[in-house]
């Protein structure tokens, strides 16, 4: 299916986030962070894999990141997909990533995924969406309120904040309006040629845009090579297309030609772009022969609203993603749930009197000692952790060493961190390697070691 | 509600005293939009395929069950009762039609004020206007609209609207009017926003302006929303079922002059009385209303299309008691009609009782009234000709409205959209040019054009209660006004350039260069060459914001978030700031006559002008008593302390009328920080010690200092320059708690 549908795959893997501090580093971009002790760019992966999208173009920020990714794609993925690991400047925005692979890109339609999302979408179904369409530019949308609501006997359900105003038509298929970030508290502000052309818009604050993308390539490269000021996908290149559709879905000369024009003016910088208006012409052309009359170009696949789809870009995504991924979603983790509702490696040991409650996770190798108590938390692999601990809502990453008589809480411990014995933690987030002296007493603070310069 | 209980209807219905359906008809559209006919016969009579307008309302009305009818007449309002005196209306069982007559009201916001003061409406009422034609079902939507009052009181109206697209190249819709915007809640069909485009905007020429190629939504509008509709395919039918508020809301605001224009726009924006109106979608049922004349033919060939059923012409209804025959083709005919053998009749036409119809005549897609006499070989396609009207042979007519009694003479030709009010004669061979208007009375001068919308009621009125047989008999029943002697303006000073030798009539004139006006609302279809005119236009202008648009997206993206927005309030911010300086400096230099309270008085007003905050005040008013510090000569660190320290004790009290809460002087905090680390830095190593003397003249609490030192505590450290400055006084602070809360108390 994966070659049949001509279909590359751009993952945009980010670097190392600074929402994350402390918890990514040079060593542990994004990408490989453990969420439900599996890196979060595993999730990404095997979605596709199982859509059979086995072309896949992994965009790092940051050489260093790049080389720790691909170390691990190596590692794991190599055999089953065809990925190639690509390192972009670092802090270069979305859209600047997805310029530095453009040429590498060779399929009719690509599709652009966040490396961070996790999701059970079949991501095969909007890229069918996409051709059936004859779309240009196919968005996948989620529901809202799936987000925070999927914990059983919650006492609240938590909705998150509005984060995009999404405009589609009274089929739900068309996308007609994308307000991102920062324009959402002002104004809308709607093309009323486009209202026009459907007649009636139906303006959402319940979708959020998942950050995936299906794409015409030649369309994208062309608007990239030609709009230089486009810095990121969401923010700049997805309204501009959704904004101009109607002249895009135009192939007259008369119509679809200011922006050619203007390029002609700059042959030296631009020389290809005649090539690409013809190209862009034709395929438009064949797309108007194969697909709908429609005039709008830019498609959706709406999530339907039992399915799972969140990207993990910020403390408190990764915080409730983990507990997620550990109870409602651990069948996106694929590992096997045992009759207390939880996960438990077969080589962990608890001692005497510890309980690992349901929705936990505990990692290979680790060791509890006496009287602990776990609740609704992930540990992670090789953890010593001594007695009289609990931890609850929390994640505790690899190799941590916790001693007796901590109390975590509601907090993050990354890899090689040590906990000295009787530390109390709300709400805090320890760096790797981090050491929390004994006793301490500590409540909504980033911990962690100062970066080597 | 004076009148309760008059009429004995006391049926209890649930818990409520059953109250009878009752309807409110405007009898009066208050526009001159088909002038100039409305110059000698009120809109509501005018003959839709021979059936008075107001006849298809009072019609739709009885039949869906509403009991009591308060038709409100202005404009020729003796023609208007006179009419319903004669109609059936008068004998009907359980239909009772009242009409309130007045003089004076210049709109329906008048008229409902009126009604209002009458209190004859106890309950909840349809209001439409006397030109409505509609066959849909008002059960449903009173039902919907009732339920909908049981939970929310504010629920004060319900809008019926249609679907119906406007074209693409013209924008507006086949009844004529502009392209409607309306929003809308999908879920709780609550209406949201409404925008009639530019019907009411004024006479601005097409070219859109730029701001109208983008559709601006408040965002408040999407607040606790998960989603909101925005639709330009939709029909406003101008049927509304309202509550009695809605007379009480036109009585409170007694600006309010049009339904739409006024009161729904003022109820949507109002959101303080919270009132809100909905809307109820009709599918398959016909709904509409005859607003211009694009309208009335668009109408007029539904009722021959048989969209209104009911109420078609082969039915006797109301005032229809015609007694025509549907033959194939929609083509309707009369009693007594005398049509000549080589005549053809094309499909989609009416022909009227006792017309006459000569040889080698066309008729294609008109409707003609009763009376008329139609010579040889003449061409009629689209036209509208009402009664006892007279062609003669030979004659050109295309897409034109002609009114009772008028002549079109051997030869003439009427071009599209000509309209040719009651008794006007085109002489022989002279062609009206396109869309011209041609009446027997002189085109008013420009006495009130100051607002165009009112008809032109005491003229009017005037002229119809001058003794002139012919207006009063006109409601064209039998024709009997037909051939009478016309005794206004007998002069005969007509111009043969306008209407043609032997002729009679005055062509009006267009006012204000409505030229662009015409052809939307005649009845004639839009010119091909007009609409390519319109789409070029419209690609070549989209194309133009494309470019725009990217470009303020690239600004955007470019400089992160908004920069536009945020240099707005900061130009603002500036001016604030200057604005209450100079306020105060004019208090400080001791100019003549200013007291500290009129400084108070000054900076509130421009709290309130700019949209500010008291911390905002406060913030300003620290700044300028910084400046002033600042301003007067010091020479080293200390003279500035104890220049400051001069200011805050004199001026202190000034600032405190500022301070409404700890979140007040949490601002001038900030403002310190910033006057020290941006504009006059010599504050800065003073900084400390002056916010001692902040808090001892109690400008500035404990609470807001400790709040600001631990909202500094995780600030950088460039940030955190001047708190660190300050800790001993902070310690100072946290160790001397008590002292300070006794201190407080007494």
């Amino acid at each position: 299916m994966g070659s049949a549908m001509n279909f590359q795959v751009v993952v945009l893997a980010g670097g190392v986030s600074k929402k994350l501090h402390p918890l990514v580093s040079k060593d542990v971009p994004k990408a490989l962070l453990p969420l439900g002790n599996k890196p979060v760019l595993s999730y990404v992966l095997e979605l596709l894999e199982t859509s059979s999208l086995k072309e896949i173009i992994l965009v790092v920020a940051g050489e260093d990141a790049a080389l720790c990714v691909s170390n691990w794609v190596a590692e794991t993925v190599h055999d089953r997909l065809r990925v190639e690991v690509i390192a972009a400047p670092e802090d270069s925005d979305t859209a600047d990533a997805l310029r530095s692979v453009m040429h590498r890109l060779t399929a009719e339609d690509f599709l652009v995924v966040s490396g961070d999302l996790v999701s059970d979408v079949p991501i095969g179904a909007v890229a069918a969406t996409h051709r059936r369409q004859g779309a240009l530019i196919t968005a996948l949308l989620c529901n809202r309120a799936l987000l925070g609501s999927s914990e059983p006997g919650s006492e609240k359900i938590k909705l998150q904040p509005v984060s995009d105003i999404i405009g589609l038509d009274s089929t739900q298929q068309h996308l007609l309006y994308v307000a991102p970030g920062a324009e959402i508290e002002r104004d809308l502000r709607v093309r009323r040629s486009l209202l026009r052309a459907v007649g009636n818009m139906e303006i959402r604050t319940d979708l959020v845009d998942a950050h995936l993308y299906a794409f015409n390539r030649l369309l994208v490269q062309g608007v990239l090579e030609s709009r230089p000021t486009i810095k990121s996908i969401k923010q700049d290149l997805v309204p501009y297309l959704v904004r101009t559709q109607l002249r895009l879905g135009v192939p007259s000369t008369t119509v679809g030609s200011p922006a050619e024009d203007k390029d002609n003016q700059h042959p030296p910088s631009l020389p290809d772009t005649e090539v690409f208006a013809q190209l862009l012409r034709s395929s438009q052309c064949q797309h108007r022969a194969t697909a709908s009359s429609s005039p709008l170009k830019c498609c959706t696949y709406i999530a339907s609203k039992g399915k799972f789809c969140v990207r993990v870009n910020s403390l408190q995504a990764y915080l409730d993603m983990n507990r997620e991924i550990a109870g409602e979603a651990i069948h996106l983790t694929g590992y096997e749930v045992s009759s207390h509702n939880n996960v438990i490696h077969e080589t962990s040991q608890l001692g005497w009197k510890s309980t690992v409650g349901p929705q936990c996770m505990l990692g290979e190798g680790s060791t509890l000692g006496e009287r602990c108590s776990v609740k609704r938390s992930v540990v992670g692999r090789h953890c010593r952790i001594g007695s009289n601990v609990k931890i609850m809502n929390s994640v505790v990453m690899d190799y941590v060493t916790v001693e007796d008589g901590c109390t975590i809480q509601n907090s993050i411990i990354c890899s090689n961190a040590n906990l000295q014995e009787r530390c109390c933690l709300k709400d805090c987030q320890v760096g790797t390697g981090y050491i929390v002296t004994a006793r301490l007493e500590l409540k909504g603070e980033a911990l962690a070691k100062k970066e080597k310069l | 509600m004076a009148k309760k209980g008059v009429k004995a209807v006391t049926e209890i219905a649930d818990d409520e005293v059953r109250v009878p359906l009752q309807a409110v008809v405007l009898a009066d559209s208050f526009t001159q939009k088909f002038r100039p006919i409305t110059l000698e016969k009120p809109k509501v009579l005018l003959p839709l395929v021979s059936v008075p307008l107001i006849d298809y309302t009072l019609e739709w009305l009885a039949y869906q069950g509403v009991e009591e009818c308060f038709v409100f007449c202005c404009a020729h309002a003796n023609q208007v009762t006179n009419h319903l005196a004669k109609s059936k209306w008068r004998s009907q069982p359980n239909f009772s039609v009242t009409p309130i007559e007045s003089h004076d009201c210049v709109s329906a916001g008048d008229a409902l004020r009126l009604i209002e003061q009458r209190g004859v409406v106890r309950g909840d009422f349809v209001l439409v206007s006397g030109d409505t034609v509609s066959n849909m079902s008002l059960k449903e939507v009173i039902k919907e609209h009732q339920e909908r009052r049981k939970n929310d009181k504010l629920a004060v109206m319900t809008m019926v609207v249609k679907r119906a697209k406007p074209s693409p190249s013209t924008f507006h819709a086949r009844l004529g009017n502009d392209e409607l915007l309306l929003a809308i809640d999908p879920h709780s069909k609550q209406l949201l926003h409404y925008d009639p485009g530019r019907e009411y905007g004024g006479r601005d020429n097409f070219q859109h302006l730029p701001s109208q190629r983008n559709v601006l939504l408040e965002r408040s509008a999407l607040n606790d929303r998960p989603s909101v509709q925005l639709c330009t395919n939709l029909q406003d039918c101008h049927i509304d079922i309202c509550s009695p508020e809605v007379l009480d809301l036109f009585t409170d605001n007694f600006d309010y002059q049009q339904i739409r224009r006024d009161f729904v726009k003022g109820l949507l924006s109002d959101e303080i009385m919270g009132n809100k109106i909905f809307t109820y979608e009709i599918g398959r049922e016909y709904a509409a209303r005859v607003e211009n004349l694009r309208a009335y033919d668009v109408v007029s060939q539904d009722v021959v299309h048989r969209w209104t059923y009911p109420m078609v012409p082969d039915i006797p209804f109301g005032g229809n008691t015609s007694g025509m025959r549907l033959e194939r083709c929609n083509v309707y005919k009369g009693t007594g009609l005398t049509l000549s053998r080589t005549s053809t009749i094309g499909e989609n036409s009416v022909l009227g009782s006792g017309t006459e119809i000569g040889e080698g005549t066309i008729i294609k897609r008109s409707v003609i009234g009763r009376g008329c006499r139609i010579g040889k070989n003449v061409s009629i396609e689209g036209c509208h000709i009402w009664d006892n009207v007279t062609i003669e042979d030979d004659a050109q007519l295309q897409y034109s409205v002609v009114c009772d009694g008028a002549i079109v003479k051997a030869g003439a030709v009427l071009k599209p959209g000509v309209v040719l009010s009651f008794k006007v004669v085109i002489g022989p061979k002279f062609v009206v040019p396109a869309y011209s208007k041609i009446s027997m009375m002189r085109q008013p001068t420009e006495e009130d054009t100051s607002d165009e919308e009112l008809e032109y009621a005491d003229a009017a009125s005037g002229r119809a209660d001058s003794p002139r047989p012919f207006l009063d008999d006109a409601d064209s029943r039998n024709g009997s006004a037909a051939g009478e002697v016309e005794d206004v303006d007998e002069s005969g000073d007509w111009d043969p350039d306008e209407v043609g030798e032997t002729g009679a009539g005055y062509r009006w004139s267009n006012r204000d260069g409505s030229q662009e006006e015409d052809w939307r609302h005649s009845v004639a279809p839009i010119p091909a060459d007009k609409i390519r005119e319109l789409v070029s236009a419209e690609e070549e202008g989209e194309i133009e914001e494309a470019d725009n648009d990217f470009g303020a997206a690239a600004r955007d993206s470019i400089a992160g978030t908004g920069v536009e927005g945020d240099e707005e309030t900061e130009d603002d911010e500036d001016d604030f700031e200057k604005e209450v300086e100079g306020t105060f400096l004019r208090l400080a230099e001791g100019t003549a006559g200013v007291q500290p309270e009129h400084v108070v008085i000054e900076v509130n007003s421009l709290k309130l002008a700019y949209n500010k905050t008291f911390a905002d005040c406060a913030g300003a008013m620290f700044k300028a008593l910084a400046n002033l510090a600042w301003g007067g000569s010091h020479a080293s660190a200390k003279e500035l302390l104890m220049s400051t320290k001069e200011i805050i004790s004199k001026w202190g009290s000034l600032l405190q009328k500022f301070l409404k809460g700890s979140d007040d002087e949490h601002e001038i905090l900030l403002t310190f920080e910033e006057v020290c680390s941006e504009c006059h830095k010599e504050f800065a190593p003073l900084f400390s010690q002056i916010l001692q003397v902040l808090y001892d003249k109690d400008i500035v609490s404990e609470d807001a200092i400790l709040a600001w030192a631990e909202e500094k505590q995780d600030a950088d450290d460039n940030d955190r320059v001047f708190l660190k400055q300050s800790e001993p006084f902070i310690q100072w602070l946290k160790e001397a708690p008590e002292e300070d809360d006794d201190e407080d108390d007494e």
